[in-house]
Order: structure tokens, then sequence, then C-alpha cells
């Protein structure tokens, strides 16, 4: 049984969307997604754990034939600590989602959304396990074509044309990824990832391995988001249903980062990707400018989700800062803020959940006074937005000072300076949610406001919690990191 | 009323023989071009023709919707259930050799043929769901 | 002389002058047409390309079908073809949904100009 659980994590699920697609009763359905994702989750666990012990690589072969004739599922530690995050969130926000799901889809489109749920977190999941080029777009193109159903079942009209934009901008995304790939398989004749590797290392410099590699860049950073090629992420993440913007929030763009990862660091090689062209240079101006000109646009909106949308943007760019301070401090840093990101983002997002369920829409003004009504979700908003700044304590501080560490290491003490005027920007951004809701009296004619139900706030605060704790514990991540840039930069550097 | 009148009688003839025809195309998938979902998008064609001529209610009392919507999910189910099968039989997910003990290459090619007539189940209800729900919208 | 290789250069690569050809062309109707359902044609006809990039150096020449069979020691390679009916399968559904988005979009919004649906306070 266990040598066979990565095939187990990627069957079960898709056996389980079509027995939801089959059974469309809400309850079961639920149940069924809940025990899935649960067992995903211990699987995804398991694996990382048989990996840090043994210290090596799990490598499965999909239908008994060997690569790289065959397609291979292989399991390394940047794998097995992603595999473990998406499918964490995946279960939190199950648990957390049933209610919110009931009020904003439609009654006879739950089953669906579960099968939808089911199927993305099985093409994510896939994405990170598989170990071959082709099959990591058949799983994109399966993670993403459910996301954009995901997006479209949201009450908002708004939802569809968000889902339409998301769609276009995603398969051309995907297009230019395939043709990358498309080049790199002329020239080399595999498709398996290692194996390319191996067989890439002479023809570095041949036009058609450039060309690749540009294709399967640009492709990925639409599917990242990274600006300028963001233009999705703010309508996508304001107008779908709550719990799908938790999921899609903290795990779909990050699956993303982790193949752009894998492209740079093991097919092409740190020495080549990172040295000798000047993808560093690139990736360090887009970041800087998606850091900024997301945190910028943040404060101008009126509307929290898309406000909290416009900051993952910016978060996005600390993760790609990251990458493009070629050192394995500031990749450390990358790998950190991916799983940070992730638990703060999809806490905040909890909660606002729970607020518009409360209070009906999500429009910043119609928020006042919510401090004295709602104090549990408003003091957990606080506690994200402290996360979110980098107050020491919290896990948004961790992230920061490896990409501050990282960047001194170069000599770059500007990007310190310009860090430390991003999280000016973040206290502005949420200090104005703050100030609404503790700040203000809440107007005769609102509506009465109660607290968001349990299964919300404690999902939610648990999140939260961990916000914190791994803050100042943070052996998992940052000692799962370290390791996996060790890993990624093979010794070079 | 003529005009309607040869559609109808042509395509009277030629639906049997287009089903015949995605049969052909399902069973020689290994040997030429062919398999499961080029052969499920002709059974979907030969449906879609019909429905195009005789109109969508017939069409639907034929199939209904709700035969499509159990026979997508079946489909999968057929395809991951020789998957879950293999499991049982000891070997890899969707490792053939493992259906036939004696034979591993006997293995393979009834491995191939069961998924890939899930496949044609899947691609064939899915392509005429499709139809019916861009059709029926608007009346 | 020289002349001659560049010119054997150009008109070799046909196929992949046309696949250059069909991926322009499919991101310019992309980005130059509002009408959402053109946009979805200029999608398919960009995703057409990739099936040509793949498909078109899978053919060796002198190559007979990929059957093993003794008379016959050189095959065209099979893999492409394979990769790009899952290609063309991932096209379709595509294609499928977004059709399907824009009929409900039409629904919601009377319109299915890009100009329409996205103006307006409401996209902030």
């Amino acid at each position: 049984m266990l040598d066979q659980l990565p095939a187990i994590i990627i069957a079960v699920p898709l056996i389980a969307a079509a027995v939801c697609a089959l059974i469309r009763n809400e309850t079961v359905c639920w149940l069924i997604a809940l025990v899935v994702a649960f067992a995903s989750f211990v699987g995804s666990a398991t694996m990382l754990g048989q990996v840090q012990k043994y210290g090596e690589d799990i490598s499965y072969k999909l239908g008994g034939w060997a690569p790289p004739v065959g397609i291979e599922y292989k399991v390394d530690l940047l794998a097995g600590y992603v595999l473990v995050l998406v499918s964490l969130i995946a279960t939190a926000v199950l648990i957390y989602g049933r209610q919110s799901v009931k009020l904003e889809i439609k009654k006879n489109l739950h089953g669906w959304y579960y099968t939808m749920y089911l199927l993305c977190m099985c093409g994510l999941l896939g994405i990170v396990i598989t170990g071959d080029a082709f099959n990591a777009f058949v799983f994109m193109e399966i993670s993403s074509l459910s996301m954009y159903t995901l997006i479209a079942l949201g009450k908002d009209r708004r939802a569809v044309a968000a889902a339409y934009q998301y769609l276009v901008m995603g398969t051309i995304g995907a297009t230019m990824y395939i043709i990358g790939v498309g080049l790199l398989f002329t020239i080399t004749g595999t498709l398996n990832m290692a194996d390319l590797a191996m067989r890439l290392v002479p023809l570095l410099d041949t036009p058609a391995a450039i060309a690749g590699m540009a294709f399967i860049i640009v492709g990925l950073s639409l599917k990242i988001a990274l600006f300028p090629l963001h233009l999705w992420l703010p309508n996508a993440y304001a107008f779908a249903p709550s719990a799908v913007t938790s999921f899609l929030a903290a795990t779909a763009t990050k699956v993303s980062i982790y193949l752009l990862m894998r492209y740079l660091y093991t097919v092409f090689g740190f020495g080549f990707s990172i040295e000798r062209t000047p993808i560093p240079e690139v990736i360090m101006v887009l970041s800087l400018l998606a850091i900024f000109a997301g945190s910028f646009t943040a404060l101008f909106q009126e509307n929290i989700k898309r406000m909290l949308a416009y900051s993952s943007v910016a978060q996005i760019g600390y993760i790609t800062l990251g990458i493009a301070l070629a050192n394995a401090t500031g990749l450390t840093g990358s790998l950190v803020h991916i799983f940070n990101h992730a638990v703060m983002k999809g806490a905040l997002f909890m909660l606002v959940g729970g607020i518009a369920m409360q209070v009906g829409t999500v429009r910043l003004s119609d928020m006042a006074g919510a401090g004295k009504a709602m104090p549990l979700t408003m003091f957990g908003f606080v506690l994200g937005g402290f996360s979110m700044i980098g107050v020491p304590g919290t896990v948004g501080f961790v992230s920061k000072w490896y990409l501050a560490m990282g960047a001194l290491e170069n000599g770059w003490w500007w990007i310190v300076a310009l860090l430390m005027l991003s999280s000016l920007l973040v206290l502005v951004y949420m200090g104005r949610v703050i100030e609404v809701a503790f700040f203000r009296e809440r107007p005769v004619d609102a509506i009465p406001l109660k607290e968001a139900p349990k299964s919300m706030i404690v999902t939610a605060w648990v999140f939260l919690l961990a916000c914190v704790y791994l803050g100042f514990d943070t052996s998992f991540t940052v000692g799962v990191a370290e390791q996996a840039v060790n890993v990624l930069l093979g010794g070079a550097q | 009323m003529r005009g309607h009148l040869i559609l109808r009688v042509v395509s009277k003839i030629l639906i049997p023989f287009l089903l015949m025809f995605a049969l052909y195309v399902q069973f020689h998938g290994d040997f030429g071009p062919g398999g499961g979902f080029q052969a499920g998008v002709i059974v979907a064609a030969a449906f879609v023709l019909y429905a195009l001529i005789f109109g969508l209610r017939a069409m639907q009392k034929i199939i209904s919707p709700a035969l499509l919507e159990i026979a997508v999910p079946l489909g999968v189910l057929i395809y991951a259930g020789v998957g879950v099968y293999t499991w049982i039989l000891g070997g890899n997910f969707l490792d053939y050799n493992m259906l036939d003990s004696h034979d591993p290459s006997h293995g393979q090619h009834l491995g191939v043929l069961l998924v890939e007539a899930g496949v044609l189940l899947t691609v064939s209800s899915t392509m005429l769901l499709i139809f019916y729900t861009f059709a029926g919208r608007g009346r | 002389m020289e002349g001659l290789n560049e010119l054997a250069f150009v008109l070799g690569g046909v196929n992949h002058w046309i696949t250059v050809f069909l991926i322009m062309a499919g991101l310019y109707i992309i980005v130059s047409r509002s009408n959402m359902i053109k946009k979805l044609v200029g999608l398919s006809i960009f995703q057409t390309s990739v099936y040509l990039l793949y498909v078109s150096p899978g053919k060796i020449i002198g190559g007979t079908a990929p059957i093993i069979s003794d008379d016959f020691t050189v095959y065209s390679n099979p893999l492409p073809h394979v990769l790009i009916l899952t290609a063309i399968v991932v096209g379709v559904a595509t294609l499928a949904l977004g059709l399907a988005l824009v009929i409900r979009i039409n629904e919601a919004y009377g319109s299915i100009e890009e100009d329409d649906v996205y103006s307006g306070e409401d996209w902030n």
C-alpha cells in the first residue's frame, strides 16, 4: 500500500469526483470530498516523512513502464512540501466552506461543486507529483478547467465574465507552455524531466532550447499571475464563491510557481538558468513592479476581496523575488513564503467569507462598526494583517527576513529598503479595514450583525494560530525549505 | 417540404452506417488512426445529425439528458476501475501486464480495449450532452 | 551558392513557418477582436498551431506506420501523435467550456461584446 501512495493520492480524488457526479446529494458529496481530501493529506505527509527519513526520492512507475519510456511520478523534498500544503488547504477549506457553499451557490449545483473541487485538487496534486513534462500540462489543464467552472459558480453575474477572462488568459499560458515543451521534445526526444535535464546539458546554448525555455517561462508566468500577466487574478478571486477563493488563493498560483522552479532548477539547472541568462534580472524587475503595483492598487479598492486579490499579486512578487535573488537564502525565503502566504491568505479569505455571509456584501463601507458585533472575525483580521505586514512573531516576518538576508548577501541593501516600504503599504491597506471595522459607528439603518458560523471561525482561527506558531517554531517550514534548496541547487553555489 | 423529405430519408439510411463506422474506428485504434475519443465524437455526430433533422425533442426521447449525466461519470469509473483492478492484482496503477498472468501482451490488448470502451462512453455522452445544453437554451 | 543554402533552410522549414503564422494569427485575433466568440476562435487557432508543431517532426522521411513488421526498419515516431490526441481533447474541452460561459454571459448581460460586458462602474 505504501509504495502505491503516489498513485493513490491522484486516482482516489478522480474516482471520488466521478462518484460525486453520479450521486449529487450535497451531504454525501461533502462527506466523500472531506474523507478523500483528508486521506490525500495523510498520504502526502507520509510521503514527505518517508523522503525525509530515507533521504532518497520516491519514484513511481505509472502503468508499470519504466522511465524515460513511461510516465514517472517523482516525490522529492520540494514536491512533498507542496503536496502537503495543497492537501492541507483542500481539507481545511472543505471543513470551512460547507455553510458558505450552501449560501452562495444554487441548490442544484452543490453536487457539481464538490465534483469540480475534487477534480481541481486532483489536478493540482498531479502537477506537483508528476515527473513528465506533458503529463504536467494535462494535470494543469484538468485543474484549470475545473477552476474556471468553480469561479463561474459565483452568484454575481460578474463571476461568469471573470471566469471567461481567466479562461482565455489561462489557456494562452498553457498553450505557450506546451509550445516550449514541444521545442524541448524536438531537440532531445524525451519528455521525462530528469532525462530532459541530462540530455539538455550539451544543447543548452542552441536557439531551440533557449526559445523553449522562454516559452515555458512566459506560459507559466501567466498561470502564476506575475506582473504584468496578472490581469485575470483580481476579478477571478473577487467574484468567485468565498470557499473557492480561499482554496484558489492559497494553492493555484503556488503550484505553478513550483513547476517554474522545477524547470529553472532541475531541468535547465541553476548554472544555466540563473547564472548564464538574464532571467534573474528580468524576474527581479517584474517582482518589484508586482509588489508595488499590487500594493498600490490594493489601497484604492472598495471591494475587500478585490483588495486581498491585489495583495496576492504583490505577495506573488515576493515569492518570485526570492527566485531572482539567485542565492540559497533567497530561494529559502521563496519556499517558506509559499507555505506562509497560503496559510495567511487562506485565513484572510476565510474571514472575508464569514463577513460576506453576515454583512451580505463585501463592500468596505458596509462593514462599518463590524468590530463590535463580530469581534472574533475582526480580531482575526487584525492578526492576519500583522502577519501580512511582517510583524516579528508571525510567519510574514520569517519570509521577509529570509528575503532581506538573501538581498543583503548580494549587497543589495536597496531591496531591503523596498521591502520595508512595501510593508508600510500593507499596513495602510490592512489598516483601512481595521479603521472601518473598529473606529466607525454602525449606521442605525444597517443590518444588525452577529458572529459568523462556528465552523468558519474555527478553521480560520486554526490557520491564524498556525501563523503565529509557525512564526516562532520554524522547524517545519524553514527546515524542509532549506533541505529542498540544497537539493535543488545541487551543490552548485 | 420536399427538401426535408430527402434529408430525412438519407439520414435514416446513413445513421446506422455512421454508428458502424464509429465502432470500426474504436476497435482499430491499435492498428491505425482511431481509438476512444475519435469513435466517441463520431457516435455523438450521428446522434446530432438525427437531432438536427428530426428535432431536439425527438432525440431527447431516445436518449434523455438524465441518462447522459449518468453515462459521463460511468465511463471515467470504467477507466479508473481498470486501474484499481490492476492494483488489486498486485501491480502499479494501470499496469496492464497484470491483467493476464500467462501472456502480458494479451493483457496489454485487454487493458487498452477496456479503457477505450470507457473513453468511448464518456466522450460520446459528453459531446451529446454539450449539444443538448447549447441547443436547448433559450426555449 | 550560399543563397541556395538559405533558400533550402526557408523552404525546408515550411511546417514551422505555418506554425508560426498560426500562432501569430491566433494571438492577434484574441487581442484585437472584442467579440467573445471571435476570441475563442482565435484561441482555437492558437492551439491548432501546437498540433502542427508536434506532429510534423514526428513523420520521419522514409518511415512507415509505427507497427512492428519484419519488412521495415524505419518507423515514424508514434509518441507525438498520442500527445496531440490528448492536446486536441484538452482544446475541445476548453472551447466547449468557453462557449458555455459565453452563453451564460449573453443571458446575463445581453451582449457578447467585451466592451459592453467589462465596462461600467461595477467593475470598479
